[in-house]
C-alpha cells in the first residue's frame, strides 16, 4: 500500500465514522454506591444503554464524602449530572437551589412512606429506589426469639450482660441511633411545623437510654466500630443497626433481623428514621425527558427486582417487593416489616441544624453530666441560636464606597512607594523577572480565590438565598452576641483553645524533634538510617487513617491506651468526657504526626554546627546539658524559627485531627477555630457567610501572629 | 568525639527503641487491618491478624473500569503524573523566586516573602468553590494539569522559603567568579548555583510531591471521571455514608504510603541536608 492509498483509506474511515448513526444524546448519572449495589446498578444501566440506542448513559461513582459539595458546585455551572441518586433528606436544601426537578408523572406502585419522604410542600421530587432504616440484629444461637417490647429487650439484655459483655449494643450517642427511642416515647424533632427538641417524650427517651447505660446493658462510648466488634466477638448478641451492617458481620457469625420493639410505657413502636434513596433529575439537566425515562425504568418493577435479588436492596417498588424471592428473604422481610413503623427523616431544611444540639444533649445525658430535662431544654436553646434568622439586609452602597476608598488609597500608597524607589526598582529589574512567574501563579490561584471566598463573609446564606449583611456576621462573632463569651461555642473561647492547642503542639514537636535529633546525631550510633526512616513514618501515612486509629486507642473500655494504664495499675480514663483529657488525646495524636518534621529540620540544622565548638566546651568542663543549652541550642534557634512559624500556622488550622479524634467532645470545648468554621458551613444549616467570616478572622489572627514573629526574626537577625 | 560508654549506648538505644515502638504501633495496626479479610475496623490490642491474607490488596489493585481497562493502574499513573508536574512546577517557580530573594534586596522583597507566608494562613474552607469556578472558566476541570497547578501554588511558599534559606548559604563569590568569566546570570544560576543546591532541590521536590500525592478534597471536587481520579480520591471512596470498608481503606493507605516511604529512604541523606540547614549561617 502506498502512502497515498493509505491516507485515502484513513479518510474513508473517518467519513464512515462521521456518517455512522451517531448516538443522539448523552446523559450522565451520578451515584455514591459501593460494593454489590454499585455492580448491580452499573449492570442495569448497561442493559438499558444497549436496549436504547438513542441515548448513551455515562455512570459516575463518586466518593460519598465529596458528593454533596461537588453536586452543589457543579450542577449550577452546567457540569453536573442529568440525574443522580441521593438520600431524600437534603431535598429541603436542594429544592430552593433548583437542583431537583418535580416528578412529572404520577408515581404509583411505591410504598407510601417512601413517597411521603420525597414529598416537599405537596410536590413529589424524584422516584424512590430503595430505603434504609435501623432494625434489631440478633444472634439466633443466643437469642431464641427477638424481644417484642422494651421490657423484654431489657430482660434479655440483662441476661447477657456482664464483665465486658453487653446484652445490647448500638451507637447510643448518635441522634440517628437514639431516634427510635425518641419516637417510641412520643417525642420527636418537630412539633407540627416547628422544631421542638424539648418535648417531654425526648426527655423520657433520654432517661431510658441513660438507664440502659447505668445498668451496664450497653457499652460506654459506643462507636459504630465498637458495635461491630462486639457483635463479631460474641460479646453483644443484640445490635441496633442498618442494612449496611450485614457487610461488616463476620462470615462465621449467624445473624437474624427483627423489627425494633414496642415501648411499654407508651405502647408505641420504637420507630427508626427512614432514609429513602431516590433517583433525582437535576433541574440543570438539558436532557430531562431522557433522564426521566431512565429514572422511571430504574425505579420500575423489573430493575427493582434485580436490585433486590442481586444487590440485596430493600426496594421501594411494591411489585418487586412482592416477588417470592424478595418477600421470602428473611432479612429483607424484616426490614420490610420495620418500614411500616419507620418515620421518614424530615426533609425540611430546618432539620440539618438540629443534629448537633441533639447530639450534645444525648452525650451529656449519657455521660451523666446533665439531667434529661435540662439537656433537652439546652438543646432547644442551642438550636434556636444556630437557626436564628439571618441579619437584616444592608445597603451595600456605603460598603462599596468604603471598599473603593480603601482600594484606591492602597493603590495610591503603592504607586507612591514605587515612584519613590523607582531608581532602585530599575536597578533590580532583573530580580522581578525571576519572581514574576511564582508571584503571578500565587495571585491567580491563591490570593484571588481567597479574596473571592472572603467576600462571602459579607453575605448571609439561608436555604439557597443570599443577602448582603455587611459586617453583621463579624459583629455577631466578635461581640459574642449569640453565646456568652465563656461558652465553648463562643469565638473567644475557641480562640483561646486554639492558641493553647498550637502552643502545646509546637512545644512538643520541637522538644521531641530536637531530643531525637540529638540522639540520632551521635557518630558512633549504629542503625542510624533505620531509626531515621522509622521515625519519619508518621509523615508518610495519610493522617486521616492514623487519626482514626488513635481515636480507637483512646477508647474508654477497649482502647489500647487504657489497656496499658490498667496493666500499670492505673484507673482507666474516660478520655473524651473532660476537656483536659480530650485535649490531651488530640495533642498526643498530633504530636505523633508532627514531630518527624521538626526532627528532620533539626538534623539538617545540626549538620551545619561545627563539632569543634562543642568539643571546646567539653574541654572547658561543661556537662552535656550545659553544652546543649549554651552552645548547640543558641545555634539551632535561627534554623528552627522559620520551621516553628510554619509549623504553628499548619497546627493552627489542623482540622483533621480535631474533627476525627475528639470531634469537639465534650460539648464542643475542644473545637478549634477551623473546625468551628467547618461546622457553620456544613452542619449548622449551611451558614456559608458566617463560616467565611470565621475564616477571615482566622486569617486575621494568624496575620497578627505573623507580624509578631517577623519582628522577632528581625531582632534576631540584627 | 569521645567513644561512648556502654551504659550510654544502651540508654540511647533503649530510648530510640521505645520511641520507634510508639511510632510503629499505629502503623502496624494499619497493616494488620489491611491484611485481614474482614472490612471491620479492628480494636484488638494485638495489631497483627491471625490469618493474614492479601485479598484487600488484590481488590484495591485489581479494579477495572467500564471498558475493562485497568482502573487502578490508570489512577496510579494519574497520581504519579500530577505529583510529578507539581514537583516540577513547584521547583521551577520556587527556585527562581527563592534565588532572586536570596541574591537581591529589591524593593518589595520582604513584602513578597511575607505575602508568601500569609497564603499559608488562608483556611481551605473558603477556597474550594472559588477555585472550582476559576478552573471551570479556564477549562481545566477534570484536567490533571489544572489540579497540578493548584497543588504547585499551595506548595510554593514553603518551597520558596526553603530554597531562599539554602541559597543564602552558598557563597556569592562563586557566582561572581563565573560572571567575571562572562557567564550570564541565568547560566551562572544553572551551572553553578543549582548543582550546589541539590539537597534543597530534593527537599523542595519531595515536599511538592507529597502535597499533591496525599491531597483528596480538591481532587475529589475538581475531577468527575473516575479515570481521572488520583489515588487519595479512590481511597476516600472506601469511606461510605454509614459504613467504611476498612480493610480496603487500610490496604489503599499502605499502597499510597509506600512510594513516599521509599522516597524518604532513598533521599534521606539529602533530606537532612536540604531542610533549611542554611538558617544557621544565614
Amino acid at each position: 500500500m502506498t502512502p497515498w492509498t493509505h491516507l485515502k483509506c484513513c479518510l474513508a474511515g473517518v467519513l464512515l465514522l462521521l456518517g455512522a448513526p451517531v448516538k443522539a444524546e448523552e446523559i450522565t448519572l451520578w451515584h455514591a454506591y459501593r460494593g454489590q449495589e454499585r455492580t448491580v446498578l452499573e449492570q442495569l444501566v448497561k442493559d438499558y444503554d444497549s436496549a436504547h440506542p438513542e441515548v448513551t448513559v455515562v455512570v459516575r461513582a463518586l466518593a460519598y464524602d465529596s458528593f454533596v459539595t461537588k453536586l452543589e458546585a457543579a450542577a449550577p455551572r452546567g457540569n453536573g449530572p442529568d440525574l443522580f441518586i441521593a438520600a431524600h433528606e437534603r431535598l429541603g436544601d436542594w429544592v430552593p437551589l433548583g437542583l431537583v426537578e418535580p416528578t412529572p408523572s404520577d408515581a404509583g406502585g411505591f410504598h407510601p412512606s417512601t413517597i411521603r419522604a420525597l414529598t416537599l410542600d405537596d410536590t413529589l421530587h424524584g422516584l424512590p429506589l430503595a430505603y434504609k432504616c435501623l432494625a434489631l440484629f440478633y444472634d439466633p444461637d443466643v437469642i431464641s426469639s427477638p424481644p417484642k417490647t422494651t421490657s423484654e429487650l431489657v430482660d434479655l439484655a440483662r441476661m447477657h450482660s456482664g464483665e465486658n459483655h453487653f446484652g445490647l449494643a448500638y451507637s447510643a450517642t448518635e441522634p440517628y441511633f437514639h431516634a427510635p427511642w425518641m419516637h417510641g416515647f412520643g417525642g420527636g424533632v418537630f412539633d407540627g411545623d416547628s422544631v421542638a427538641l424539648d418535648q417531654p417524650g425526648n426527655a423520657r427517651a433520654l432517661q431510658f437510654a441513660r438507664a440502659l447505660r447505668t445498668e451496664g446493658l450497653i457499652p460506654d462510648e459506643p462507636t459504630g466500630v465498637l458495635v461491630t466488634q462486639l457483635f463479631n466477638d460474641g460479646m453483644s448478641p443484640m445490635v441496633i443497626n442498618g442494612p449496611w451492617f450485614i457487610g461488616e458481620i463476620d462470615a462465621k457469625r449467624n445473624y437474624a433481623v427483627a423489627p425494633l420493639p414496642i415501648v411499654d410505657e407508651t405502647g408505641k413502636a420504637a420507630a427508626p428514621y427512614l432514609t429513602v434513596e431516590a433517583i433525582q433529575v437535576s433541574g440543570f439537566s438539558t436532557s430531562k425527558e431522557s433522564a426521566w425515562q431512565l429514572a422511571e425504568w430504574l425505579a420500575g418493577p423489573e430493575a427493582a427486582k434485580t436490585r433486590a435479588v442481586e444487590g440485596r436492596q430493600s426496594v421501594a417498588n411494591l411489585q418487586a417487593a412482592a416477588v417470592p424471592q424478595v418477600a421470602d428473604d428473611p432479612i429483607l422481610a424484616a426490614f420490610r416489616a420495620q418500614l411500616d413503623s419507620a418515620r421518614p427523616l424530615p426533609n425540611r431544611p430546618e432539620m440539618a441544624a438540629t443534629w448537633e444540639p441533639m447530639a450534645r444533649a444525648v452525650r451529656r445525658v449519657m455521660r451523666g453530666a446533665s439531667s434529661p430535662q435540662d439537656a433537652v431544654r439546652q438543646a432547644q436553646t442551642e438550636y434556636a441560636i444556630v437557626a436564628k434568622p439571618p441579619p437584616p439586609p444592608r445597603d451595600p452602597t456605603a460598603y462599596l464606597l468604603i471598599a473603593g476608598i480603601i482600594v484606591l488609597g492602597g493603590l495610591g500608597i503603592l504607586v507612591r512607594r514605587i515612584w519613590r524607589s523607582r531608581g532602585e526598582i530599575y536597578v533590580h529589574r532583573q530580580a522581578y523577572a525571576w519572581v514574576l512567574p511564582s508571584g503571578l501563579a500565587m495571585t491567580i490561584l491563591v490570593i484571588g480565590p481567597f479574596v473571592v471566598g472572603a467576600t462571602v463573609s459579607l453575605f448571609a446564606h439561608q436555604s439557597g438565598t443570599w443577602t448582603f449583611v455587611g459586617l453583621d456576621n463579624f459583629l455577631d462573632i466578635v461581640l459574642a452576641r449569640d453565646w456568652p463569651v465563656t461558652s465553648p461555642l463562643s469565638f473567644w473561647f475557641t480562640l483561646a483553645v486554639t492558641i493553647l492547642w498550637t502552643a502545646a503542639n509546637v512545644f512538643f514537636h520541637v522538644s521531641i524533634g530536637v531530643a531525637l535529633a540529638m540522639l540520632l546525631r551521635a557518630p558512633w550510633l549504629k542503625m542510624k538510617g533505620l531509626y531515621r526512616v522509622l521515625l519519619i513514618l508518621p509523615w508518610a501515612i495519610p493522617n486521616y487513617i492514623t487519626a482514626l486509629i488513635w481515636k480507637g486507642m483512646f477508647h474508654r473500655q477497649f482502647g489500647a491506651i487504657n489497656g496499658v494504664l490498667s496493666w500499670l495499675g492505673i484507673e482507666p480514663v474516660s478520655w473524651f468526657s473532660q476537656f483536659s483529657t480530650a485535649f490531651a488525646a488530640n495533642l498526643v495524636t498530633n504530636t505523633w504526626l508532627g514531630f518527624p518534621f521538626m526532627m528532620l529540620v533539626t538534623l539538617g540544622a545540626l549538620q551545619a554546627i561545627p563539632g569543634e565548638l562543642e568539643e571546646a566546651a567539653d574541654l572547658d568542663g561543661a556537662n552535656r546539658w550545659q553544652r546543649f543549652r549554651h552552645v548547640t541550642w543558641p545555634l539551632l534557634q535561627p534554623a528552627l524559627l522559620p520551621a516553628v512559624i510554619l509549623g504553628s500556622i499548619w497546627t493552627f488550622n489542623m482540622f483533621n485531627i480535631i474533627y476525627l479524634v475528639s470531634g469537639g467532645e465534650p460539648d464542643g470545648s475542644t473545637e478549634i477555630l477551623i473546625s468551628e468554621a467547618y461546622r457553620w458551613a456544613f452542619t449548622r444549616g449551611h451558614r456559608y457567610g458566617y463560616a467565611a467570616a470565621y475564616a477571615v478572622l482566622i486569617f486575621g489572627v494568624l496575620l497578627a501572629y505573623g507580624r509578631g514573629t517577623d519582628k522577632l526574626m528581625r531582632r534576631r537577625a540584627s | 568525639m569521645r567513644t561512648p560508654r556502654t551504659l550510654e549506648l544502651a540508654l540511647v538505644h533503649t530510648a530510640l527503641f521505645f520511641v520507634s515502638l510508639a511510632v510503629l504501633y499505629p502503623v502496624l495496626w494499619v497493616l494488620g487491618m489491611a491484611l485481614t479479610d474482614s472490612q471491620a475496623f479492628s480494636m484488638d490490642p494485638n495489631p497483627l491478624p491471625d490469618s493474614p491474607t492479601l485479598d484487600n490488596f488484590r481488590s484495591v489493585v485489581g479494579t477495572r473500569d467500564a471498558h475493562g481497562g485497568w482502573l487502578f493502574g490508570q489512577q496510579l499513573f494519574n497520581s504519579l503524573l500530577v505529583s510529578a508536574i507539581t514537583s516540577m512546577v513547584g521547583i521551577g517557580l520556587s527556585t527562581t523566586a527563592g534565588y532572586a530573594m536570596s541574591r537581591w534586596t529589591f524593593p518589595g522583597r520582604d513584602a513578597s516573602l511575607q505575602v508568601f507566608l500569609l497564603t499559608q494562613m488562608f483556611p481551605g474552607v473558603v477556597m474550594a468553590i472559588p477555585l472550582y469556578i476559576l478552573l471551570d472558566e479556564a477549562g481545566l476541570l477534570d484536567s490533571l494539569v489544572g489540579l497540578a497547578l493548584v497543588y504547585a501554588t499551595t506548595a510554593i511558599p514553603f518551597c520558596t522559603w526553603n530554597m531562599k534559606a539554602y541559597f543564602d548559604t552558598i557563597p556569592r563569590e562563586l557566582e561572581e567568579a563565573a560572571t567575571m568569566d562572562g557567564a550570564s546570570r541565568w547560566v551562572c544560576f544553572r551551572r553553578v548555583v543549582l548543582p550546589l543546591a541539590k539537597p534543597a532541590l530534593v527537599v523542595t521536590g519531595l515536599f511538592s510531591f507529597m502535597t499533591a500525592w496525599n491531597e483528596f478534597i480538591l481532587a475529589a471536587t475538581f475531577m468527575n471521571d473516575e479515570r481521572a481520579f488520583t489515588l487519595p480520591v479512590v481511597l476516600q471512596s472506601y469511606v461510605g455514608d454509614y459504613n467504611t470498608q476498612w480493610g480496603q481503606f487500610a490496604a489503599g493507605a499502605i499502597i499510597v504510603s509506600v512510594p513516599v516511604m521509599a522516597l524518604f529512604f532513598l533521599l534521606q541523606r539529602h533530606l537532612v541536608a536540604g531542610l533549611t540547614s542554611g538558617g544557621v549561617k544565614g
